[in-house]
């Protein structure tokens, strides 16, 4: 088993290639393996309660975890979010990468 | 945590995106814990650390040069190699050679160094981990 963090950059409502990085997600973890999924600029913006954002809210209960970093809620003004989802510093990424876990960009 | 050594690959231009945001704020909680971090500038990333980055005024906003306090990347750069090696660590920011020649960037900030990818496959072989930022 490996242990990945997947870093979502991209808002999905902006992005159609953000509904395959959840797949990829999901796809780890049906695997055997561990994933975190890290979303981090205006991927932030499907964490919010009131977002139509399906996908993300599946992948919450499918065994990935879910973060969003905090200084992009704040700049946002997003101070609630969907269950599942944890909000997180950055340094969540160099804990990652000093445990020596997979870490991709997108 | 004992001192790691992470490669870290950016590509975006200095002042366009959100990612470099996001990069800066990721080696800035590297340096902050001691790491070593060897940084590989390409394309357009390659003119972040660019010596003749000068800061404006805004007269849109009637704001003079010192109250808009514009950062520039020179300076951001510059301020993680101080705090890298005040925590004991240290930063390798490597521009590459042909995307600073094309841009006519090649005058860097003290302490960083012209090169090539092949700098980077040597970060990536020496180091605990690798993470690559790339362009949307």
């Amino acid at each position: 088993m490996a242990e990945y963090l997947l870093i979502e950059s991209r808002d999905p409502f902006e992005s159609n290639d953000v509904g395959y990085y959840y797949e990829l997600a999901r796809g780890l973890v049906e695997a055997g393996n561990k994933v975190t999924l890290f979303l981090v600029q205006n991927a932030v913006f499907a964490a919010r309660p009131s977002a139509e954002a399906p996908k993300l809210r599946a992948l919450a209960g499918s065994g990935v975890k879910i973060l969003a970093d905090d200084f992009a809620l704040k700049e946002r003004g997003i101070a609630k979010l969907v269950d599942g989802v944890a909000v997180a510093p950055i340094e969540t990424v160099v804990d990652h990468l000093e445990a020596g876990h997979k870490a991709l960009w997108h | 945590m004992s001192q790691k050594t992470f490669a870290v690959a950016l590509m975006n231009p200095p002042y366009e995106s959100e990612n470099l945001t996001t990069a800066f704020r990721i080696l800035a909680a590297m340096a902050q814990r001691g790491h070593k971090i060897s940084v590989f500038t390409y394309e357009g990333a390659s003119a972040l650390a660019f010596a003749k980055q000068a800061p404006h005024p805004n007269p849109v906003h009637g704001k003079n040069l010192a109250e808009e306090n514009h950062p520039t990347t020179k300076d951001q750069v510059a301020a993680l190699l101080a705090l890298a090696a005040k925590n004991g660590g240290k930063v390798d920011w490597v521009n590459c050679g042909m995307c600073v020649d094309e841009r006519g960037v090649g005058e860097f900030v003290a302490d960083t160094r012209r090169g090539s990818p092949a700098d980077f496959h040597s970060f990536c072989e020496a180091a605990d981990n690798v993470l690559a930022i790339p362009v949307k």
